[in-house]
């Protein structure tokens, strides 16, 4: 069997350069999609022998990820981002274009093997979009011109890497910019300041100590005046849910376990949200040196950054910057000079699914598993990464510290509101003649930034993505703060002329496409609110079916297991509250409708006769 | 002053142990929780929700819920069972279940669970999920179409059995069941009569060949007396497995 033993002898050597870890699963997944451009079955087995894991779990781990493939293998995968801002800019008729050009129904393989087209979720690529993903590398403003040169590409069979650089360019949009965007650190500074911070207190229990890593166990003042300075800034995490950093990194300095881990969460997986691309790209360093900081105030070994899949194209830039810093002793071993002080940060690249952008889950997914989110209590910063202290934060509060540790809690504390000290980075997107990159203290008026973006005749603005909150015209007084309007910084802008019943359940359509599974509620009740309004999209809604709605989201609130299934029914609630109307001219005058679709029953007898014309429909309007 | 600790759970006293969970403190004392992913045996997993329970104005799933003392637990009240209902239904409207045809009816926990909480309808629209049966196994059969996706199964052979027979794969609605063969097919798995993966099946999808009805509708389990009486009985056992998976050595305790 030589292909047998080719594959065994491709897959040992991926397995080797993961040092054969099996928490290495998802890396080692991913790098052989590369390779073969599938998971096939025989590669599972192999890969369960090589790593030391059943089979089924290596087969369980590449069915959870949507950007790895175990039914058919191609040579390009193609995605187009589907986030409602790509919708808005045609993403759809693009999409079928490519499909006609390259004579492929969308979602399946073409018969030569040669290519599959298919939706993903939001890229991240929304202030230029729509964006779309060929085997994993981005491609921002998507036009017929674009697709024309790709389609020949693929038609050549050119390699990916050898198609031209400018398909790839991607823009950092940065408009508005405020202290950390606007900084003027060097790598180093803000790490040397942190240690410094310390010395003062520390110098004298070092004079008597043997050495300076058993002075900074003994005395460890410099780690906690940082920890200080974090939690008299009033830092909150920047990832959406707000929680203090200070008593978080405390927390997991207090936690005792044979090793601490810094995590930062660079998941982005938000629909709207691209600022953590932006930081990524154009401020590695100051993420880079937060994620240092905190290592140094929790007493942390090993940092690991978790990057979206959709962001490949940032690894090796990330990577270089990573080796840079390394030779500048800012990792390693005795960083910053300081006796005992290691720490590296490994990054890990995600596969294609938005619930691993939930803390517990992504610690999951970091140990070569599906991204479940665990049951909590315990919570990660005493039972994290293989169930040890683990600080999770999210790149932007990482910037935030590095700011902090070189600058001072005070100093952070009085930019921003009362409960909101400092700034934050928002994402802004959709009908707006500037999109791209603003950071606005916190208090600033969600009015100044439609203003400063361009934005006319707005209808609404989707706050913090589809998680968040959808606010209508007459609440653009409210503020950017967690105490009016907290925001992970998604900014989504919809003018007059959009149909906001079709931006929920776009959102819809998005949450039963991301739910996990784990939990009855969120894995069947997602599925039942996509069907319910794709029922009221194709005109057989009927009050009744607003009623479930309603119903649905009391009980995905009450029994969810985690924050994906909490909030999936907020856009359509949120739409139903604000925009009525625009559900109401859908739905028949009827209490009620039949779940079963007759016109959906004829489907099958249609492709049977080959019939799709007017008389072989009991609708008006398409399902899709 | 007593030296062990109490919660209250519909205004009764419940005394618990250290590390037990809400569910396992209430069922040790004689009062039931509804639940099906729980199971006295194994290690709480959380998944089906069946269990949730009212603390203050939150919700939590009480096999999860750490017993804390002084807690406030409501679990019988019509807002509860209404909840349990609901997810009950989606469980029967995400599968394929055909009771009356079912070789499981009447020892079925989900159908159990069903009548006891007065489900009347599934309430939902049915998925009708296509989900081909196993049947390449001599002695047993697999029905996917009644899955819950408890995975007890899957901790059973892989913490008890330490085999890992059965695993899960996709995402989403798309979950479902694997079994540990290249083939997929559960004769090319190292499964045994004997497992106790094969017996902790709450629903009708492990199926022994040949037992059929030999057992009539009307003996069996649930006809006797509801599943709120029954799990009572199964209540206080000792674990059979120490949460561990010994096939893939995960360290999984806390
Ligand atoms: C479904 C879901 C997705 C999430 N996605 C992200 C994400 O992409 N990035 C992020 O930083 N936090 C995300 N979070 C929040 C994280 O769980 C966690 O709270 C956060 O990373 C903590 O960092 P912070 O305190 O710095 O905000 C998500 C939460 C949920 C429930
Ligand atoms: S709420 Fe949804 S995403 Fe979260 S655990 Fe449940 S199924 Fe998974
Ligand atoms: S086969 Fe049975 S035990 Fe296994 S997950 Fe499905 S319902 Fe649970
Ligand atoms: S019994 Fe508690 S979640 Fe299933």
């Amino acid at each position: 069997m030589p292909e047998q033993t080719e594959l065994r002898e491709v897959l040992a050597a991926i397995v080797q350069r993961h040092a054969g870890a099996p928490t290495r699963l998802l890396q080692v997944l991913r790098d052989v999609q590369d390779v073969r451009g599938w998971i096939e079955p025989e590669a599972i087995a192999l890969l369960g022998d090589l790593l030391g894991l059943p089979a089924a779990r290596v087969e369980g781990v590449a069915g959870f990820y949507s950007f790895l493939r175990t039914d058919r293998p191609a040579r390009y995968h193609i995605l187009f981002s589907d986030n409602i801002t790509d919708r808005m800019r045609g993403n759809t008729a693009l999409l079928d274009y490519l499909c006609g050009k390259l004579l492929v129904e969308r979602g399946h393989v073409s018969e030569d093997g040669l290519v599959r087209v298919d939706f993903t979720s939001c890229t991240g690529l929304c202030d230029q979009g729509p964006g779309l993903l060929v085997n994993g590398w981005a491609i921002p403003n998507t036009n017929i011109e674009r697709l024309d040169c790709i389609a020949q590409l693929v038609l050549d069979q050119a390699p990916v890497t050898e198609w031209p650089a400018d398909l790839f360019s991607i823009q950092d949009n940065i408009r508005r910019r405020d202290i950390l965007l606007g900084h003027d650190l060097q790598p180093g500074d803000a790490l040397r300041a942190a240690v410094a911070r310390g010395s003062e207190s520390a110098a004298e229990a070092a004079a008597n100590a043997r050495s300076w890593r058993e002075a900074n166990i003994a005395a460890p003042q410099g780690p906690l005046a940082v920890l200080d300075e974090i939690k008299r800034a009033g830092l909150r995490g920047r990832g959406g849910a707000g929680f203090t950093t200070g008593l978080k990194w405390e927390a997991c300095r207090n936690a005792s376990g044979p090793m601490r881990y810094v995590v930062c969460n660079a998941d982005e997986g938000e629909p709207g949200t691209f600022k953590d691309r932006v930081l990524l790209s154009g401020y590695a360093d100051l993420v880079f040196e937060g994620m240092t900081v905190c290592a140094y105030a929790i007493g942390a070994g090993q940092g690991f950054l978790y990057l979206r899949g959709e962001y490949r194209h940032l690894l090796a830039p990330l990577e270089e910057t990573l080796a840079r810093r390394r030779a500048a002793g800012l990792l390693g071993k005795d960083i910053a000079g300081l006796k005992g002080f290691d720490f590296d940060i490994q990054i890990h690249l995600g596969a294609g699914a938005y619930v691993c952008g939930e803390e517990s889950a992504l610690i999951e997914s970091l140990e070569g598993k599906r991204g479940i989110p665990r049951n909590r209590p315990p919570y990660p910063v005493t039972h994290g990464y293989l169930q040890r202290p683990t600080t999770v934060n999210n790149v932007e509060t990482f910037c935030a510290a590095a700011l902090i540790a070189a600058k001072g809690g005070d100093w952070y504390r009085v930019i921003g509101t009362a409960k909101s000290a400092g700034t934050k980075v928002l994402s802004v997107s959709g009908d707006c003649a500037r999109p791209g990159i603003y950071e606005y203290p916190f208090g600033t008026p969600v009015r100044q930034v439609l203003a400063d973006c361009g934005a006319v005749n707005t209808q609404a603005v989707q706050i913090s993505g589809p998680s968040g909150v959808c606010i209508a015209a007459d609440e653009f007084d409210r503020r950017i703060a967690f105490e009016d309007l907290p925001t992970a910084g998604a900014f989504m802008v919809f003018d007059q002329s959009r149909d906001m019943f079709q931006v929920a359940r776009n959102f819809a359509h998005f949450f039963a496409h991301e739910s996990c599974g784990f939990c009855t509620p969120c894995r069947v009740g997602t599925t039942m609110l996509k069907a319910t309004m794709d029922k009221i999209a194709a005109g057989h809604g009927t009050p009744y079916d607003l009623a479930e709605i309603e119903k649905l989201d009391r009980v995905l609130h009450q029994s969810a297991h985690c924050g994906l299934g909490h909030t999936a029914c907020n856009p359509t609630l949120d739409t139903l509250r604000r925009f009525r109307p625009t559900y109401e001219k859908r739905l028949k005058s009827l209490d009620f409708e039949p779940a079963f679709d007759l016109d959906g029953a004829l489907a099958r007898a249609r492709r049977m006769t080959g019939r799709d014309d007017a008389g072989a429909h009991l609708s008006t309007e398409a399902t899709e | 002053m007593s030296d062990t600790q109490t919660f209250l759970l519909d205004g009764e006293e419940i005394p618990f142990a250290p590390g037990q969970t809400v569910i396992q403190a209430a069922l040790a004392a004689g009062h039931y929780i509804p639940h099906l992913c729980y199971h006295p045996e194994f290690k709480p997993h959380g998944s089906c929700k069946v269990c949730t329970v009212k603390v203050g104005n939150r919700t939590a799933a009480s096999c999860t819920l750490p017993a804390q003392a002084g807690l406030e637990v409501e679990s019988a009240s019509d807002e509860m069972n209404d909840l349990r209902r609901t997810l009950v239904q989606m469980l029967f409207a995400e599968g394929n279940h055909f009771c009356p045809s079912c070789e499981k009816s009447g020892n079925c926990a989900l159908q159990a669970l069903g009548y006891d909480l007065g489900v009347m309808t599934a309430g939902f629209r049915h998925l009708f999920p296509d989900r081909p049966v196993d049947a390449s196994h001599p002695d047993l059969l697999l029905d996917f179409n009644r899955c819950i996706l408890c995975e007890l199964c899957v901790r059973a052979s892989c913490e008890v059995d330490g085999k890992c027979v059965f695993a899960l794969s996709g995402r989403g609605i798309d979950k479902h069941l694997i079994v540990n063969a290249p083939s997929g097919r559960l004769e090319d798995t190292d499964v045994a009569l004997t497992d106790k993966a094969v017996q902790v099946c709450p629903v009708g999808v492990i199926l022994k060949k040949r037992v059929g009805f030999a057992q009539p509708i009307g003996a069996r389990r649930y006809d006797a007396s509801p599943i709120s009486a029954q799990a009572l009985a199964d209540a206080p056992r000792a674990p059979a497995g120490d949460g561990r998976c010994a096939a893939c050595e995960e360290a999984e305790e806390k």
